[in-house]
């Protein structure tokens, strides 16, 4: 049977109260809800995140089973260069496989879900990763600023050992204008909201979903859980009674939580739905951008034996509050920040270096010396143990997913940063190996020599006359 | 087994400009300064010399790749000149480079001289760029600073003798407060006020534990060494300095890569140490050198550079410091003349800044009689480029 083998997700750390937007930029004359919004750190993008959450959804399965990976987002890095073979070789995954891009539209998470399964279904893969992830950027001041989110999710598709069988979809396709953006644009711009609500949003969505309805013979009834995203609050509620749903079936739009995270939004929605779940659940998804897509879902006994997710729910209980909007700003570049002269030495990225060693930079393997047993990092090819030496005995071994502790760090407040004291340090990985590595998503406070650490992959530069993001992996505290 | 260069090989002449930030001086300019006193001191003239070593490291900085920069700086007629470079040992290379041309009978008198210009950056502290790792540096590297990178070795001296935060700070306050006094009284230094280990400990942090002034001074600098053959060093003057060792060594890895080390010493260090007594023949450094200029590029280097060139035994550097052991009167002076401390760190030009005070104590002539030490006997040198997990230690030892 064809459907979800496993799930997983990521929030970033911090969380920013609407009203610390409303008293930065409230005079422009925007008044948001109450509630919060998930902030991508200076160093996480769409790729970062995606990468986070399709970790946590193979945590402890066989990496070399899976042979496609798509991502989804409406907020990619690059225009040109594959963003998903960013985040496949970041997971360490074999390069046999297929990876695709689904970009352009809120939908391209589900339409990329859709996809998988066709291919799972047809034969021609059987193991799917699809991460759908969105950092989006929005004008200081403006409704989206409030009400977009950062997050991803990552569900992992298989023709066995489901825990939720994939059993139909139902799909609408409109140009419908309601937010746009051309290639060489920095910010989206979106029509009137009332014709966005009126026009698509309470139209779409309910067309999609009764023509599932009607295609499986279904009733509204027959599930534990409907899921859409709930970027109009009313209309969201409207709709469900609308369609006949009771208060039980509405799964929580984690609007005032997370805020609208795009393309990721009903799969980080679907995430928390399985987190839930019982065996015989039926579970009901629909998108909406340029029309919707919905499907629909029969939860297994297999349930019961995902391994330990961090999922959504371990991820929005921990948070650190961003209560500096400005320093919101300097995060996402929205305001020149002076790093001083030091700060204006770009890096340059030699492409060609990159790509040989990609294996040690994008998905943190070294090796391990076959004689002596040492894991090191980067490959070597003469072993870095002192007693044994030996040369060209090795083979790969991967850090990425290695815990370790701190042998000692500092924080630097000469290092430029937009986010000072840089905070660097060791990290001895249990098993074996150390190196240095910048930390991420920690106070100098809280850092400890001893305290466990993970590696986590991040955007570590930008490379501007390059045109070039420069991805890396960091410790941070285990977060969970 | 090889013999080494003990007494193989005598300073004749020595020069050393003021260091600082000489904003109105380029490269150009502190190369001849630096060599003017060296060849008067040594009382030859340019034509004597048959062939010369130049240190710089920066030399994007500054002059440029290759030697021809000095060549051209002093309109040396023609001889051969060999630019080297190796971190902050790069003037202690140069040295070493003439040592041993002299040593070896292929020339009888040679020129080490180290320059850099730092302070046309536009930003303080050291000119980022590649640094350790080249290519891979963007890649790879984390944002590592020359502050950071020592400072995870006080945290990490810290950590594995069990001091508190600020245990360790007041220990190491009283290294930058010690310097301070010396560098006080010597003209040629950068940094020439005294602070008190108040004003250390409560410092602006540059790089947690480490404050503004657990850090060397940012600065231009050059200085100069003319060597001979020892048989012929009487023939110039009737006090050479002699060179009694004369060595170097490099991280293997095994510092940053591998588990064994403790992070709270540097390995190269102690290995170079050992080596240099073994050539010049001490058996008991804590009594036999008299004096030093060590590679206080941090406060926290200066202390674990005590323990690594076994003038303190391990983990007890803190009870010498206390006791005044290494204060301009105490038995074993380090840094008598304000040390990096206090004279900055232009990298190529630092290890033979080092050497000049050592040549000019050894002489009984240092510039203010109030820093000369009582009858020295040998005089170390130590430079250690990079960073404690993958670095260059150099040591030299020289004496009368």
């Amino acid at each position: 049977m064809v459907g979800i083998k496993s799930y997983g997700a990521y929030i970033p750390r911090y969380r920013m109260n609407h009203n610390t937007i409303f008293g930065a930029v409230g005079f422009l004359g925007t008044f948001p809800t109450p509630g919060e919004k998930s902030v991508a750190n200076h160093d996480e993008d769409t790729l970062s995140m995606a990468v986070a959450a399709g970790i946590d959804c193979i945590n402890g399965l066989k990496r070399e089973e899976i042979d496609g990976l798509y991502l989804a987002t409406t907020s990619q890095p690059y225009m040109l260069r594959q963003n998903s073979a960013i985040v496949a070789v970041a997971l360490d995954l074999q390069s046999n496989m297929r990876t695709a891009d689904f970009i352009g539209s809120s939908k391209a998470g589900t339409s990329a879900l859709v996809s998988a399964f066709d291919a799972v279904k047809g034969g021609t893969s059987s193991n799917i990763l699809v991460c759908a992830s969105d950092c989006r950027l929005s004008k200081p001041g403006g409704p989206q600023e409030h009400l977009y989110g950062d997050g991803a999710a990552a569900l992992l598709l298989a023709d066995d050992g489901v825990i939720a069988t994939f059993e139909g979809s139902y799909s609408v396709s409109y140009d419908f204008p309601d937010r746009w953006k051309t290639s060489a644009e920095e910010f989206e711009h979106a029509w009137e909201d009332r014709f966005i609500r009126d026009e698509g949003y309470a139209k779409m969505i309910p067309e999609a979903i009764s023509g599932l309805l009607k295609k499986y013979n279904l009733n509204i009834k027959d599930f534990a859980k409907i899921i859409f995203p709930g970027i109009y609050v009313r209309e969201h509620a409207a709709i469900l009674k609308r369609l006949g749903a009771e208060p039980g079936q509405i799964q929580d739009t984690l609007l005032d939580k997370v805020g609208d995270t795009g393309a990721a939004s009903p799969l980080m929605m679907l995430v928390a739905s399985l987190e839930d779940a019982k065996p015989g659940d039926k579970i009901l998804v629909a998108s909406f951008g340029n029309g919707s897509d919905a499907l629909f879902f029969h939860v297994t006994e297999n349930i019961k034996k995902v391994g330990d997710r961090r999922g959504v729910k371990k991820h929005l209980a921990l948070k650190k509050e961003l209560a500096s909007y400005e320093k919101y700003l300097a995060f996402r570049n929205l305001a020149p920040m002076d790093m001083g002269m030091r700060g204006e030495m770009s890096l340059r990225t030699p492409m060609s270096a990159l790509f040989r060693e990609r294996k040690a930079i994008l998905s943190l393997c070294g090796s391990k010396c076959k004689k002596c047993g040492t894991p090191q990092y980067p490959f070597q090819r003469v072993c870095v143990n002192p007693d044994c030496g030996a040369v060209d005995q090795m083979e790969d071994y991967r850090f990425s997913d290695k815990k370790g502790v701190v042998f000692t760090y500092t924080g630097d407040n000469l290092a430029a940063s937009i986010d000072p004291p840089a905070i660097y340090g060791f990290v001895d990985f249990e098993g074996g190996g150390r190196f240095w590595f910048d930390f991420t998503d920690c106070d100098l406070d809280s850092v400890k020599v001893g305290m466990p650490v993970e590696m986590a992959f991040r955007r570590r530069y930008v490379d501007e006359p390059t045109g070039v993001y420069g991805y890396a992996w960091k410790a941070t505290p285990i977060r969970a | 087994m090889a013999e080494g260069i003990k007494d193989k090989v005598a300073i004749i002449g020595m020069g050393c400009t003021k260091f600082g930030e000489l904003w109105n001086k380029g490269a150009e300019d502190l190369m001849v300064d630096a060599f003017q006193e060296c060849i008067e001191d040594a009382g030859i003239e340019k034509k004597d010399i048959n062939a010369a070593w130049f240190g710089v490291h920066f030399e994007e900085q500054s002059v440029g790749k290759g030697a021809t920069s000095l060549a051209l700086a002093l309109k040396l007629p023609f001889i051969p000149v060999t630019r080297v470079e190796n971190f902050c040992a790069t003037a202690t290379e140069a040295f070493r480079g003439a040592c041993y041309a002299v040593a070896s009978g292929a020339y009888d008198i040679a020129l080490a001289l180290g320059v850099e210009k730092l302070k046309d950056t536009g930003y303080g502290g050291l000119p980022g760029g590649p640094g350790l790792m080249g290519t891979k540096n963007a890649l790879i590297m984390p944002k590592l600073t020359a502050p950071g990178s020592f400072a995870m070795m006080a945290t990490r001296y810290f950590a594995v003798y069990g001091l508190s935060p600020e245990e360790g700070k007041r220990m190491l306050a009283k290294v930058s407060s010690k310097s301070h006094y010396n560098g006080s009284r010597n003209p040629k230094a950068h940094l020439r006020r005294e602070v008190t280990e108040e004003q250390v400990v409560n410092a602006p942090i540059i790089a947690w534990p480490l404050g503004l002034f657990d850090c060397c001074g940012v600065s231009d600098g050059s200085a100069a060494a003319i060597v001979t053959r020892a048989d012929m060093a009487k023939k110039f003057r009737p006090d050479p300095v002699y060179v009694k060792a004369l060595q170097i060594a490099l991280s293997s890895g095994e510092e940053l890569m591998y588990t064994k080390w403790d992070g709270a010493h540097v390995e190269t260090g102690y290995r170079a140490g050992v080596l240099a007594y073994n050539e010049a023949g001490v058996k008991n450094p804590r009594k036999e050198i008299s004096m030093a200029e060590v590679h206080d590029c941090f406060s926290i280097t200066e202390a674990v550079t005590m323990e690594d060139l076994q003038f303190s035994p391990r983990g007890k550097v803190k009870e010498d410091i206390e006791a005044g052991r290494f204060n301009l009167d105490g038995e074993q002076p380090i840094q008598p003349d304000g040390g990096l401390k206090c004279f900055g760190h232009p990298i190529g030009a630092s290890g033979l800044r080092m050497l000049y005070e050592m040549y000019k104590q050894l002489q009984g002539k240092a510039q203010m009689p109030e820093r000369q030490l009582k009858n020295p006997k040998l005089g170390l040198t130590h430079n250690m480029g990079g960073f404690p997990a993958m670095n260059i230690v150099s040591v030299a030892i020289v004496g009368l």
